[in-house]
């Protein structure tokens, strides 16, 4: 392609992306290293439905003047990605000096937010992704070899799950596992113990999210396997039948590396997805048991406190740890890439 | 049950039709709220305005979108239903205006301690007051011989002797959600126990002291007799397990306790057993451990002042003193309006308002203490670690977030 040619094929698209992805980054990044001015504080007397009383506020005129001066706010550096609600440089130091044994160590860590997030959304992320994977590809293999008239009906059931909103999805089940829930009850009664809540035990709790992803999340592996396997070469099938292969060694030496750039692909978008579980969290009421990096963010934005740079710096820290976890992927499409040229 | 339909959705209708007449805007007004019936009485009526429209937005995520919904110029909300905690969250980000003008111009009904005033300036209009209180079945406990619980101590025993008597296993309800309700439940016990929150008068955090310790003790032993999802139970989860029959003792809102058996299908046993009082105190203190609570209504600082003023009269005509004529209206909630007598309902709240119960904090890094409790308690509550480190995290916790904030 010539050069103007595909510049100006390529413009409107870049543009998107300029506006939709750099800019915002840009902005998120810029917010990570500043931090509001310091709150000038007045003393004045409140009075309300339960009398009069002398209390700290913000004097707003003040703090507007300081705003307007330096209206990003104040400049920090990595102040923010270096306190206790991120990589809590300082309080690891000391958890490393004071602790005699890895397990203690790993106690200290797991009491910091970002680190907790961490076990968690690295335990979820790479559970979910190679079950969901597996049970996507037999899904596809069970489905392919139906007989077509019932083909279309079970395609349909299962992609449900997908089609469910997450939040709404996840609420079901949490209701439904509740200790008065059905699936609760049941569970209680095959395990005999009339005390057992899924709820109430972190273990059981990020099971509960696991089955979850893997549940959520398997139609769409599903769909795209199914669709590579409509591609599949019949005759070299055929001649591994006739060679004598069985069914298990048809999948594993044909159908599998046929299928392998596919299997990249919803690895690749699964992960990134698992790593920014949220939805389940929320859903199932369980922040006090997981919490996850987006979890964060949420947190940090909602209710009174609304900590921008807090969350902003979270964002950076998502965006980070994806570029790690695809790394090695991305690493092999470059060298694919390189090879080919 | 049909005549009683009929009954209301008449009075309803001639509600509606006497307030249109009275209410005449002519710009946009748009409010955002939290969700419990007095407030959905609020919206309903200030949306009985004619002229322009009235939409409300009443929902219990409305501190997580008032203040970026107020924040744009314009302002989406021209008014943001709020309470003592969440007002505020407006003050800091400086998005609401003074009322002054406009209380002088069409505020004239307003009772005084209806204004909520800040350094001077009218930023609030109070409609109502609130507080958590108990609310117990009075016929289990008779069955077991116990009077009501009047401290914390009490409802310990009230709840080993409910269990022993194999009426429930868990007696004992709370609002214990991680989170804001965690939070909220410490702070009443803390207080309970004479703590504070702040070192005198600054912003450093108060909390790991013998209080706090205290504080946390006696709620890791109340949740012993607790459903034990009780970390994912919010008030509304309290009250289905109080409506199911599944709980006889719990400290609950005022706000909802008033219409909490008015549900479907609850049985006519808890209907009758339900029975309200004021709120316990703990550890032998005297103030009660429970904060007091007004509800109230803003206005936005980034809208027009015509935008502003419709708000303002559409607002009047939501708490004007004719809603409570009704007298379901009327039990719904504490009125701070003239005209209000107190229903049975209002025992609870009066009781605390009575007993001395402190205001919640309105403290500009209040919030962050808050959110602070709410993330670093449920460890402990777990059985995860001790009380002093919980504590110890919750100020390490607050203090990286109102350095971040500028207050430390």
């Amino acid at each position: 392609m010539k050069h103007s040619t595909f510049f100006w094929f390529f413009l409107p698209t870049g543009l998107a992306m300029l506006l939709f992805i750099a800019f915002p980054l840009v902005s998120v990044v810029l917010q990570s290293v500043h931090t509001p001015h310091e709150a000038v504080l007045v003393e004045v007397e409140n009075c309300g439905p339960f009398g009069c009383k002398k209390v700290t506020t913000i004097d707003q005129d003040a703090t507007r003047e300081l705003r307007n001066s330096e209206p990003l706010g104040k400049f920090v550096g990595l102040d923010i990605y270096f306190d206790r609600g991120h990589l809590a440089i300082t309080e690891v130091k000391t958890a490393w000096i004071t602790s005699e044994s890895w397990s203690g160590f790993f106690n200290k860590l797991g009491n910091l937010p970002f680190y907790r997030a961490i076990a968690f959304t690295l335990t979820f992320t790479f559970t979910v992704t190679p079950i969901l994977i597996i049970l996507g590809l037999t899904i596809a293999l069970g489905v392919n070899a139906l007989s077509e008239r019932v083909k279309g009906l079970v395609i349909f059931v299962s992609l449900l799950p997908m089609i469910v909103t997450p939040l709404i999805g996840s609420l079901i089940l949490f209701w439904m596992i509740d200790s008065r829930g059905i699936l609760g009850t049941a569970i209680q009664w095959l395990a005999a113990d009339p005390d057992l809540s899924l709820k109430a035990s972190t273990g059981l709790t990020w099971l509960m999210l696991i089955i979850y992803g893997v549940w959520h999340s398997a139609p769409f592996a599903f769909v795209v396997f199914y669709a590579g396997l409509q591609t599949l070469p019949m005759d070299q099938i055929e001649s591994a039948r006739i060679d004598g292969a069985s069914r298990w060694e048809q999948v594993r030496y044909v159908i599998v590396p046929h299928l392998m750039p596919l299997i990249m692909f919803v690895a690749l978008i699964q992960l990134m997805d698992n790593f920014r579980v949220f939805e389940p969290i929320v859903g199932f009421n369980a922040e006090a048991h997981a919490q996850s990096l987006s979890w964060i963010i949420f947190n940090d934005l909602g209710g009174e406190t609304r900590q921008l740079s807090a969350a902003a710096t979270s964002s950076m820290l998502t965006i980070f740890g994806v570029a790690i976890l695809l790394s090695p992927v991305l690493w092999r499409t470059w060298q694919d890439f390189k090879g080919k040229s | 049950m049909y005549l009683r339909k009929l009954a209301i959705a008449s009075t309803l209708a001639v509600m509606a039709s006497s307030s249109a007449y009275a209410c005449q805007i002519s710009a946009r007004v748009s409010v955002v709220g939290n969700e419990f019936p007095a407030i959905q009485t609020v919206g309903k009526e200030a949306q009985a305005c004619s002229g322009a429209e009235v939409s409300t937005n009443l929902t219990a995520d409305h501190q997580k979108i008032n203040v970026a919904g107020m924040s744009g110029n314009p302002a989406e909300y021209t008014s943001a239903i709020i309470a003592n905690s969440s007002i505020v969250a407006l003050m800091n980000n400086d998005v609401i205006r003074p009322l002054d003008d406009l209380v002088a111009k069409h505020g004239k009904d307003l009772q005084k301690n209806q204004l909520i005033t800040i350094n001077g300036k009218v930023m609030a209009v109070a409609f109502m007051a609130n507080a958590q209180h108990l609310v117990y079945r009075e016929d289990v406990l008779k069955k077991v011989g116990i009077e009501p619980p009047k401290t914390y101590e009490d409802m310990l025993a009230a709840a080993k002797k409910i269990r022993s008597s194999g009426m429930m296993q868990n007696p004992v309800g709370g609002a214990y959600k991680a989170g804001w309700n965690l939070a909220q439940e410490f702070n009443n016990m803390f207080l309970g126990y004479d703590g504070s929150h702040f070192k005198n008068g600054s912003a450093q955090p108060n909390v790991n002291s013998d209080a706090g310790v205290k504080a946390l003790e006696m709620m890791k032993a109340l949740s012993a007799y607790m459903n034990p999802d009780f970390l994912t139970h919010d008030s509304n989860a309290t009250n289905a397990e109080f409506r199911a029959g599944n709980v006889a003792i719990m400290n609950m809102w005022g706000s909802r306790a008033a219409t909490l058996v008015d549900a479907d299908g609850v049985s006519d046993e808890v209907k009758n057993g339900m029975n309200i009082a004021g709120p316990m105190t703990v550890g032998g203190g005297s103030t009660p451990a429970s904060t007091l609570w007004w509800d109230g209504w803003t206005v936005a600082k980034n809208v027009s002042d015509a935008e502003a003023e419709a708000t303002f009269i559409a607002m009047m005509n939501g708490i004007d003193p004719s809603i409570i004529k009704d007298e379901d209206i009327r039990k719904q909630a504490v009125w701070l309006i003239e005209g209000y007598t107190p229903t049975d309902a209002a025992r609870g709240v009066f009781a605390a308002a009575q007993a001395n119960t402190i205001p919640y904090p309105m403290l500009p890094y209040m919030g962050l203490m808050h959110t602070a409790l709410g993330a670093e308690l449920s460890d402990f509550m777990q059985g995860k670690e001790s009380a002093e480190q919980a504590l110890a995290d919750v100020e390490a916790a607050y203090i990286a977030a109102a350095k971040e904030k500028g207050f430390l």
